[in-house]
């Protein structure tokens, strides 16, 4: 069987290693496209779709152009602050599981 | 002669962004340092490889069996859902997947829009359009978990149902 990541999680997925790898620079959670974002998702998945057919070698990874709009998520997401001064919140108490 | 961006990219500048970090998160660094600051001491060991296998696709893709694995677990088999696998019917397609105990950015964004994370009606599309050949009649989701030998396991579960299943393809999707 063939298969293919569709995943936002780049140096976790790259570091494991899998033979074809669509990148989604978005933020963790909506992997395929933004919510609703019905063109933006068929891109996605179009995109999987075409490296099934066209990687010849593993480790094959294609950053499919899709943008949030901002980039204010990058810095919150994990943020040390929140770990050291947050009141103790839904991500703190989360378990480690990408 | 300039390269043509991809279809649908852009060369805007990343307005915000640090240069002097990468742009893309290192999900990696950015974990340890969370938890290191929180006092948990042993970072995390991540999954490494130096390569992986490779097999190349059987059959034209417009031949093709193709399915789906997800992280998300139908909300009706959220009593079960932390020790087991399980394949769940793709038709009707899912309006709402449980997704609250997995990792992702739950300041910035939502999982309302299932197919944002897995996309049975997109793969709908594309088999209507004569694309794939079919839609696996199930998908599968698998549990996460820190212990990788609880994980080998299950992926050698998920294995077994894309097989019965007849599968030629899979889209593997993390949130």
């Amino acid at each position: 069987m063939s298969t293919v990541v569709i995943g936002s999680a780049r140096d976790v997925v790259e570091e494991c290693a899998v033979p074809r790898f669509a990148f989604t620079d978005l933020p963790l959670g909506n992997p395929c496209g933004k919510p609703y974002d019905r063109a933006m998702q068929l891109m996605v998945v179009e995109t999987a779709l075409d490296l099934l057919e066209c990687a010849f070698t593993g480790q094959t990874t294609v950053r499919v152009p899709v943008e949030w709009g901002d980039d204010a998520w990058r810095d919150s997401y994990m943020a040390v602050s929140s770990a050291v001064n947050g009141p103790l919140g839904h991500e703190q108490t989360d378990r480690l599981d990408v | 002669m300039p390269e043509e961006p991809f279809a649908g990219g852009s060369n805007k500048p990343m307005d915000g962004v640090d240069p002097a970090l990468r742009s893309h998160i290192s999900y990696i660094d950015r974990s340890r340092e969370y938890y290191r600051a929180k006092g948990f001491v042993t970072p995390y060991r991540w999954i490494k490889h130096r390569s992986s296998p490779f097999t190349p696709l059987r059959r034209p893709l417009s031949e093709a069996t193709v399915g789906v694995v997800t992280t998300s677990f139908p909300p009706e088999a959220v009593e079960g859902r932390s020790k087991a696998v399980m394949a769940s019917p793709s038709s009707p397609t899912p309006d709402v997947m449980y997704t609250s105990d997995l990792f992702w950015h739950k300041k910035a964004t939502h999982t309302d829009d299932v197919e944002s994370f897995l996309p049975l009606k997109t793969l709908r599309t594309l088999r209507a359009q004569g694309r794939i050949g079919a839609l696996s009649d199930r998908y599968y989701s698998i549990p996460t978990r820190h212990s990788h030998r609880q994980t080998k396991g299950f992926a050698a579960e998920i294995v077994a149902l894309c097989r019965e299943d007849g599968l030629d393809a899979v889209l593997l999707v993390p949130l």
